[in-house]
């Protein structure tokens, strides 16, 4: 059935399909349609989940891993400050191994306040062990929720799916929701490996000594290796059974490309108008959509700029001290590689400033006309 | 004379508690009085090292350690996750320290009380943050040594009131228990068993190191600090009806509890007078509270 929903209300029926059993969060700016549609549902009946309406997110996080170590399918949503809050559960979380899905609302961290959309609250919470998704269209949230469910469960990691604030959490697109029927045959019930089980009386959590540590998160990091092969195969599935293909990154117009835009986000809508319009004018300028960022897809972007002469990276984000932070990890990939692209390293939109067509094409001037970067920073749009 | 306490052991031998603590003896009484069909949820405090570490366990029931300020929202999820599968005569308690409950977990255990979450939560209070070396916390009491209250600046400001903030959220049932009084425990724990929503639990939990106190003493300072009325047994209903379980036969003075801790050894006289006083005036309070409750005092 298709329908005109905003972004937010496209997670919130992406987590009722996959029908969570337990769902615990706190309201958040721009967040908060999730987490409204989703105590409907349930006290509708709509969806057989309790829900824990708790007071911070700290709490939300912990109630969700708690449900999800008594073996219940548990998710939530959040952004921004909320994830910061969280930040210590996240990784208590991923280290206990718990296929939880939460959905985050990039939204940029104050001061001085903002709630416009950035991705620096999520990059943040790179190195938590969660896997991070990044989407486009509202379609790609509400798809993406329901296959982060079978991935998660799949490698016994957490996911974090994330979709810009207001340019998809408030904006009403076209989206197909599937039936029940379909979406039950392609996520079966959650079965818990290990879980709080009277008459089973295991102890998580427990202190690790040096002896012990470092296996586990030697684990940790091979699932989240055998996450890339594992999100292009559920992404390929997706696509059999729904007819919407997914992969770890996505090639648009890229043969014989010689400058790649990369991006992520709603960033990539834009983007393929001003690909598509410079194609028409015979330039060879092709676009790659990173959709994963945890677990990188090292093979799948190197692969990917294998021909590109210049790469212009579109960051919304900014690790100071460092800078973009997609274009750190693109360049880090590609070392070592035998093919070495120039890296533009492109710094636009912060706290919601709009990126528009014109935006993008300036990018592609600016790499069209300079032999290199010349800064380590290419900011754009900004005053000084 | 019958035993009324369970004599089956949830507990195993071989934990790794200091001589003399009172919060694994606290815990052994609690399993009993819980069974098997228990899930216990253990945020940061000493009780984290008590039970052993990976891959050990000293229950016999299902154990989740988790983060210091989760001990209320960890086991709203628990007993939700168990709910959804099935599992809901599973008894969820969390097993916290006074600084996981009146400081760090305070916020958390409010919001969880609040939504009235069906589970137990039991603070074993030893009175500072032990397991990090004796720092004080807002259950240390008025004037009592610990490493960030040294002896020539102890603590200035009295134990937080953590029964009446519990009360206050008007939960099903709130009590105090001690070791010393086994049966009064046990049976408060099974009370609290029966009861749907939301249960408090406040153990004193002597601790050797950090009250500097003879390990084989943590028993009579229990009961001491019933007898003095530093510690009353008492139970309190929807937060309003309020019943002294235990009412000490003589008038013991505080000198008798506070001179077996080395924690209060700096104390002058006038000092102690004032703890006195402060035990005397808490203690009326208290009984009427019970009076208006309609308890009948005894002379």
């Amino acid at each position: 059935m298709e329908k005109v929903i905003m972004g937010n209300h496209a997670v919130s029926y992406g987590i009722q399909l996959a029908r969570a059993q337990v769902i615990a969060a706190y309201p958040i700016t721009p967040q908060t349609q999730i987490v409204e549609m989703l105590s409907e549902f349930c006290a509708d009946g709509l969806l057989d989940a309790k829900f824990i309406k708790v007071e911070s997110e700290h709490s939300a996080m912990a109630a969700t891993v708690g449900a999800s170590f008594a073996g219940a399918r548990a998710c939530t949503a959040t952004s921004s400050h909320g994830l910061a809050l969280m930040h210590e559960v996240l990784h208590w979380a991923a280290g206990s191994r718990l296929p939880i899905v939460m959905a985050n609302v990039n939204r940029a961290m104050g001061p001085g306040w903002s709630v416009w959309t950035e991705q620096t609250d999520s990059l943040a919470q790179r190195d938590t062990g969660w896997l991070q998704f990044y989407c486009e269209t509202n379609q790609e949230v509400l798809d993406t929720v329901i296959q982060a469910f079978k991935i998660a469960e799949t490698i016994f990691l957490p996911i974090m799916v994330v979709l810009d604030a207001f340019v998809l959490s408030h904006t009403q697109e076209p989206v197909d929701i599937p039936d029940q029927a379909t979406v039950d045959s392609f996520l079966p019930p959650y079965e818990a490996k290990f879980r709080l089980q009277p008459g089973d009386p295991r102890a998580f959590g427990g202190l690790l000594a040096p002896d012990h540590y470092m296996e586990m998160r030697y684990k940790m990091q091979r699932a989240m290796e055998e996450a890339v092969a594992v999100t292009s195969q559920v992404g390929a599935e997706f696509g059999k059974v729904f007819g919407r293909s997914y992969d770890v990154v996505e090639k648009y117009r890229m043969d014989d490309a010689e400058i790649v835009l990369v991006t992520c986000s709603s960033i990539t809508s834009t983007s393929r108008v001003v690909v598509d319009e410079l194609r028409t004018k015979g330039e060879k300028v092709g676009l790659l959509k990173m959709r994963l960022f945890r677990p990188f897809p090292f093979a799948a972007v190197q692969e990917a700029l294998a021909g590109a002469k210049k790469v212009a990276v579109v960051d919304r984000n900014i690790s100071f001290g460092h800078g973009g932070i997609f274009a750190a990890e693109i360049k880090s990939a590609l070392y070592g590689g035998a093919h070495h692209p120039l890296i533009f390293p492109f710094i636009i939109g912060l706290g919601g400033r709009d990126v528009t067509p014109q935006s993008i094409r300036n990018i592609v001037s600016y790499t069209q006309e300079h032999d290199k970067p010349g800064e380590d920073i290419i900011w754009m749009e900004v005053k000084r | 004379m019958s035993y009324d306490i369970e004599e089956r052991e949830l507990m195993y031998s071989g934990h790794v508690a200091c001589p003399g603590c009172g919060a694994p003896m606290a815990m052994r009484y609690a399993l009993k009085a819980l069974g098997e069909n228990t899930v216990v949820v253990i945020p940061a405090s000493c009780w984290s090292i008590i039970a052993g570490p990976f891959p050990y366990s000293a229950v016999q029931v299902p154990l989740l350690h988790t983060l210091f300020e989760t001990g209320g929202s960890m086991a709203a999820g628990v007993k939700a996750g168990l709910e959804a599968r099935g599992l809901k005569d599973t008894t969820v308690m969390t097993w916290a320290g006074d600084g996981g409950t009146f400081d760090i977990g305070l916020q958390s255990l409010s919001a969880a009380v609040e939504r009235n979450e069906d589970f137990i939560y039991v603070c074993y209070d030893n009175e500072a943050y032990m397991n990090t070396g004796i720092q004080r916390s807002s259950a240390t009491p008025w004037g009592a040594w610990t490493t960030t209250t040294p002896v020539r600046h102890p603590k200035e400001q009295p134990k937080k009131d953590m029964m009446a903030i519990m009360a206050a959220h008007r939960i099903p049932y709130t009590a105090t228990a001690t070791v010393a009084y086994a049966e009064d425990f046990v049976r408060k724990v099974r009370k609290a068993k029966n009861i749907r929503g939301s249960k408090f639990l406040h153990v004193l939990s002597p601790c050797p190191p950090g009250w500097k106190s003879e390990p084989a003493y943590s028993v009579r300072i229990s009961r001491l600090a019933v007898q003095t009325r530093v510690f009353p047994l008492y139970e309190i209903e929807n937060g309003e009806k309020y019943t002294i379980n235990v009412w000490p036969k003589e008038r013991v003075p505080v000198e008798e509890y506070l001179g077996l801790q080395g924690r209060f050894a700096h104390l002058k006289p006038e000092d102690i007078q004032t703890i006195q006083e402060n035990v005397d005036r808490e203690w009326e309070k208290l009984v009427a509270k019970a009076r208006a409750s309609g308890q009948e005092i005894p002379d």
